[in-house]
């Protein structure tokens, strides 16, 4: 805990340092820069881009920054209406939301900032499970799976009742366990425990030694004392989450990009546009001192590039308005 | 027989002690659960419940996140939910109770306002943006409104349609405690008893004389304990003031009523549902100034009741 604490203080002093190095290069470019910037969307990537715009309020202290939470889809439906600068999102576009940017005649730009890894959690006690592939993932948590206890997943497993802890459905985090694990039509049993607050999943787990749950890798990385991680088999390997496995993206297939999509026609206003040039610029140190984990640097760049040539829609979604799949960086060019 | 009656006298003296001690452990019940309530949040804020907390803006660090814009926020919109639902509330049910025949159109009015009372206020909350806040898009959008006056962050600013700001915060408020200020103030009004209004009347008081010197005073206290309980649920209210798209990051006071808001609801929300444990000591804070805050309220509430009640006729 204390080991924690130190780093947490050793990166606030870092933050602080590069905070007045970088002020005191660029000050005379932003202090007296006025003008507003609207967010709203996802509350996983409010984290950071709380950060971004709290470390953005020391360089221009007159611009206001506010930022919302209305949810991955709230956030859309704002954006759409034209209500907001830049929208959240803990996954890409769908084609329906993108049908309707379209039709009010509104472009965007879309600009991963951070990696989230789905985290698969047991209890400390829990001694048998170490690893997992993606078919026993399937066993546990399919609609119409009959495993009541870990023995029908794997017949060397004890027979501990098995005990499923799932985020709220509404939730992005739960959009894309149930992506990767039951694809486009099939669906996620409904007995498990449901919560929308993903604290009550870490308590969850942490007392009950048949329980398995899954959340974003933040909460695990806050409670390592209290819960085991899984690791997951990627096809070749058996890989743990953290901060490397997630960036090289060798923890698959569950490792999730975070993004923010920015109107077009804002980024004519100097404030946005200078919000967001910071905002790419400090996503990664800001990610993971809010427990997330930075892109690679070469993403960064594709995005820097992709502003600079106003490059609009998303990369997500191909001409027929089907879903890509695949590593962001071989979806995101 | 004597001896008969005697005992069954006793066995009912015992069975009233007996009913006395139930209802004193079922009120010590609600109380601890208070209590406990109250110590565990108390326990778990120290360290962060100081000074600080009400002057600094939200943060990423634990230790320097504050309240200052979730706590005006609430002050403004609460504010503004009380100016509007109570004198509202306060006239329909002086309506219905002292002018309205009672007829089938009455009784559908008022069962329809008993059934709002129970409509979830996540509700109120769409009903809220679409008809307040994006006024269904007649007046444009906030980026290109309508109508617009002055300059945004002057106190005189004024625009058309509302967009997500305060005052639709307040009127959205003001939505989910009217049925309830409405039901507790009726009930008010009919407990005067019938023979003052009769006496006023009498005497040659109009009806209106009547209700506005005899009825209302008489009804004040009843009005206004409605409006305390109004108010208590407005200040807890997460959920509509979320749909209407109030934010929760913003690093300055309201300037005025269409100023962008965040309220404490929200900030508390969040910051509880953090992976980080120190973030969950500050909700623990925020809540004991959210209480602290409806204490307010209520308080001012509770010296005009008094007020009131002194001026009662005798």
């Amino acid at each position: 805990m204390t080991n924690i604490k130190m780093t947490n203080k050793q990166l606030l002093l870092t933050t602080i340092l590069t905070a007045f190095v970088g002020t005191s290069a660029i000050a005379n470019d932003n202090s007296k820069l006025r003008g507003s910037v609207k967010i709203d969307g996802s509350s996983t990537v409010y984290p950071i881009t709380e950060a971004v715009a709290e470390e953005f309020a020391e360089e221009a202290p007159r611009v206001r920054v506010t930022v919302g939470i209305s949810g991955t889809g709230g956030g859309f439906k704002r954006f759409s209406a034209g209500e907001i600068d830049i929208s959240d999102a803990s996954r890409p576009i769908k084609a329906t939301e993108e049908k309707v940017c379209t039709e009010a005649g509104l472009e965007f730009i879309e600009v991963p900032v951070a990696y989230d890894g789905l985290t698969i959690v047991v209890n400390k006690e829990n001694d048998w499970c170490n690893a997992l592939t993606v078919d026993q993932i399937k066993k546990m948590f399919l609609d119409g799976s009959t495993a009541k206890t870990w023995q029908d997943i794997d017949s060397s497993w004890p027979a501990m009742p098995l005990k499923l802890y799932s985020p709220g459905t509404d939730s992005g985090t739960f959009d894309y366990f149930k992506e990767v694990v039951a694809g486009k039509t099939g669906s996620i049993r409904s007995d498990m425990s449901v919560s929308e607050d993903d604290n009550v999943l870490v308590r969850g787990v942490a007392g009950d030694k048949g329980g398995i749950g899954f959340f974003g890798c933040a909460y695990f990385f806050e409670n390592t004392d209290k819960l085991k991680a899984v690791a997951v088999h990627n096809g070749t390997a058996n890989v743990m989450p953290n901060s490397e496995s997630i960036e090289s993206g060798e923890y698959a297939p569950f490792s999730r990009p975070l993004f923010i999509y920015v109107n077009k026609e804002a980024l004519a206003k100097p404030a946005v546009k200078i919000f967001v040039d910071y905002y790419i610029d400090n996503a990664g140190d800001m990610a993971e001192e809010v427990g997330y984990v930075r892109l690679p640097e070469d993403i960064y760049n594709r995005v820097r590039s992709n502003i600079a040539t106003m490059k609009t829609g998303t990369q997500f979604l191909d001409d027929e308005g089907e879903k890509v799949h695949g590593a962001l960086a071989a979806v995101y060019k | 027989m004597n001896s008969k009656k005697k005992r069954n006298h006793s066995a009912k003296q015992i069975q009233d002690k007996l009913f006395i001690c139930f209802c004193v452990a079922v009120t010590f019940l609600s109380v601890s659960a208070l209590v406990v309530l109250l110590v565990t949040i108390a326990k778990q804020s120290v360290g962060h419940l100081d000074f600080d907390l009400l002057t600094s803006y939200p943060s990423r660090h634990p230790e320097k996140a504050g309240i200052k814009a979730a706590m005006w926020g609430t002050v403004w919109v609460c504010t503004i939910c009380v100016l509007i639902a109570i004198p509202i509330g306060t006239a329909t049910s002086i309506y219905l109770e002292e002018f309205a025949r009672k007829n089938k159109l009455t009784r559908f009015i008022e069962l329809n306002i008993s059934n709002l009372a129970g409509v979830p206020s996540i509700v109120y909350g769409i009903l809220g943006l679409t008809v307040f806040a994006r006024m269904f898009g007649v007046f444009g959008t906030v980026n290109d409104p309508f109508v617009e006056v002055g300059d945004p962050t002057s106190f005189w600013y004024f625009r058309l349609p509302l967009g997500s700001s305060i005052i639709v915060g307040g009127l959205t408020l003001a939505l989910v405690v009217l049925p309830i200020i409405i039901v507790s103030s009726r009930e008010a009004i009919r407990s005067v008893p019938n023979s003052l209004r009769e006496a006023s009347l009498a005497i040659g008081a109009t009806k209106w004389e009547t209700v506005r010197k005899v009825v209302l005073p008489q009804a004040a206290p009843g009005i206004l304990t409605g409006a305390i309980l109004s108010t208590s649920r407005a200040i807890g209210e997460a959920a509509p003031l979320l749909v209407i798209g109030g934010f929760l990051f913003i690093r300055f006071t309201p300037a005025n009523v269409f100023d962008d808001f965040t309220a404490m609801p929200l900030q508390i929300y969040n910051w509880a549902s953090r992976p980080q444990e120190e973030f969950h000591a500050v909700a623990a804070a925020a809540i004991i100034v959210l209480l602290i805050l409806l204490l307010l309220f209520n308080g001012t509430a509770a010296i005009i009741r008094y007020k009131f009640q002194k001026v009662k006729i005798k």
